[in-house]
């Protein structure tokens, strides 16, 4: 979860990744971010996120996010 | 066997009835039959092509389908150990996988490349090199690069996981072959069309209708528009210096909308077809003429394609661990420029890769490269055109879409010239003569005649048009809000429409669809 907090801190300083409950929704990471997020997942934890997994819900918070990649993990 | 040969039509009557008559259960053994008959029609040699393909994918799936359950045995046997260790049988699993899935990819788009770019590489190496070489004469089946994609697609989604691999060989082989779709798409995904193409369920009379209904307006758009129009622009096109400046324009405005009928009214025919056998193939086009940019006319043309890039090739190559480390030095030197590097170089690898997909010619490689870099510019630009639209509060208005909608036609207009001129060199004259030597009085003074269309040609075109952007605000299949009745009226008024004043019959050579070629 820490390095979920710490790629979208990477990627938006100005927010509280932990907290933040509308990234996708509320516009703040864009199609940019969204690639980038995919390449650091993938390079911090092995994990492939596909186009199947680019939905709103699994953007919208670290929290969702860290879930989403700890399923893949397992 | 062309969708417009009368061969096809009564085929098409045949399968349509077996397939009303026919237990549902029995329904797509049926079609698979007439898929085979379809492809066969067109050469022995080119199901043969068609039947190895499907073989090595049927193969390839199958032993990745043992993997993945080989997989999920290992990892619910052993939840009680240590996650390091499952990951990584996970890591070895997935990299055996990897292996079937390059193989195999390899073997289908090495065939692919080598039909349709064999010819071109030694015409180029001989230009280069001043050899005699003589180009093989190389197979290059009908829709090869539909049904290679389609496969390759449903092997990648085996390979993540995302759709068990099948079990029937047969089935496999009409989701490959399935024959409305082999001459022009759209590039179907067996996780949509599995779910009805195996359906056993009865054939619903308003699905038989609608399709039928579908069919008609596809011929519609072929034989009343694309057909008559086509002539014109080849006579543009064919004799660039005779038929330049307003005559070029008018010829890549007309391509514009031969394109359009063909391409869709090809689709509508093979959706049709599919609807009517109680198939549901996905739709490939969403008004593209009414996007306001690039990346929205991308986003309703030929969707299937362009979703099949997205997922198979940006998505994997923008993540890649070459173009993260790209990124990663550069956002240590400019962090915006960071974020977008791997996209940029996602973006113009994809495009030239589609332009590479739609055939052997440095127009379509040219062609990809111009509209990879008009969506990279775009967006390098959007916040330059935020500040001026709320500058000038123009961003929201019904001008301002207007004037973005037409902008976007034409820009697009201008880069599918590449597919209709000579080479890359005779399509930027022909641009350039648009306007360095536009002279209307040619157009006006030599009228359509000279085109070979005669005034009743194009008041036939304008008026289907206009037919077409009426039909058009009825929805998409064209059956919403509309009592049976009536529905069954326009249909057959289309019809006698297009029985009257289709171009087909004697003295007319019913033309291929322009995308068979590819």
């Amino acid at each position: 979860m820490d390095e979920i907090i710490a790629i979208l801190s990477s990627l938006h300083p100005e927010i509280d990744a932990a907290s933040c409950e509308e990234l996708a929704d509320g516009g703040v990471i864009d199609s940019f971010d969204i690639v980038s997020i995919i390449a650091e997942v993938r390079e911090r934890f092995d994990v492939t996120l596909t186009a199947a997994h680019i939905l709103p819900e699994h953007f919208n918070s670290a929290r969702a996010l860290w879930a989403l990649v700890e399923g893949l993990m397992d | 066997m062309l969708f417009t040969s009368y061969t096809f039509l009564l085929f098409l009557a045949v399968v349509l009835t077996a397939c009303w008559l026919c237990p549902p259960r029995f329904r797509w053994r049926l079609t698979l039959a007439a898929s085979v008959v379809f492809y066969a029609w067109l050469g022995w040699s080119s199901l043969a092509y068609l039947a190895v393909t499907v073989a090595l994918a049927y193969v390839a799936g199958r032993l990745m389908g043992r993997l993945h359950a080989q997989r999920e045995a290992f990892l619910s046997a052993s939840a009680d150990r240590p996650r390091e260790e499952r990951r990584a049988y996970s890591k070895r699993n997935e990299a055996a996988r990897r292996r079937v899935l390059a193989a195999c990819l390899t073997l289908i788009l090495g065939a692919l490349l080598a039909v349709k770019y064999t010819a071109w590489a030694v015409g180029g190496a001989n230009a280069l090199f001043g050899t005699g070489l003589a180009a093989p004469r190389l197979l290059m089946p009908m829709g090869v690069s539909f049904f290679t994609f389609q496969t390759a697609g449903y092997l990648i989604d085996v390979y993540r996981g995302a759709v068990k691999a099948e079990r029937g060989a047969a089935r496999l082989a009409l989701f490959c072959s399935f024959f409305p779709q082999m001459v022009q798409g759209p590039i179907s995904r067996w996780g949509d069309l599995s779910q009805t193409l195996f359906s056993a369920d009865k054939i619903n009379s308003g699905d038989f209708f609608a399709g039928i209904q579908r069919i008609v307006l596809g011929f519609f758009k072929k034989l009343v528009i694309a057909d008559r129009l086509l002539a014109a622009v080849r006579t543009v096109t064919a004799d660039p210096e005779t038929y330049h400046g307003a005559y070029a324009a008018l010829g890549i405005l007309l391509y514009a909308v031969t394109l359009y009928a063909d391409f869709t009214g090809g689709i509508d025919i093979a959706l049709g077809a599919a609807r009517a056998m109680g198939v549901r193939l996905a739709e490939n086009f969403d008004r593209p003429f009414a996007a306001a940019s690039a990346a929205e006319y991308w986003r309703r043309w030929h969707i299937t394609m362009g979703t099949w890039f997205r997922d198979y090739l940006f998505y994997p190559l923008s993540a890649s661990r070459p173009l993260t480390r790209l990124s990663r030095w550069a956002r240590g030197k400019n962090a915006a420029a960071g974020r977008r590097v791997p996209v940029y170089a996602a973006t113009l690898t994809v495009w030239l890769a589609t332009g590479a997909w739609h055939g052997a010619s440095w127009n379509f490689w040219v062609w990809g490269l111009a509209n990879g870099l008009v969506i990279v510019l775009s967006e390098e630009c959007a916040p330059l055109y935020k500040r001026f639209h709320a500058r000038f509060g123009l961003g929201k208005t019904a001008a301002y879409r207007a004037f973005a909608v037409v902008r976007t036609f034409c820009l697009m207009s201008l880069i599918r010239s590449l597919d209709i001129y000579d080479g890359v060199g005779t399509t930027f004259r022909a641009i350039g003569s648009i306007v360095t030597r536009f002279d209307a009085g040619n157009v006006i003074n030599g009228g359509f005649s000279a085109l070979g269309l005669t005034a009743g040609d194009a008041a036939v075109a304008a008026g289907a048009v206009l037919v077409l952007l009426v039909w058009g605000r009825r929805g998409r299949d064209g059956t919403r809000e509309t009592s049976a009745a009536l529905q069954t009226a326009l249909t057959l008024a289309l019809l006698m429409v297009t029985l009257v004043f289709g171009a087909y019959g004697p003295g007319y050579d019913a033309g291929q669809f322009i995308y068979n070629r590819f």
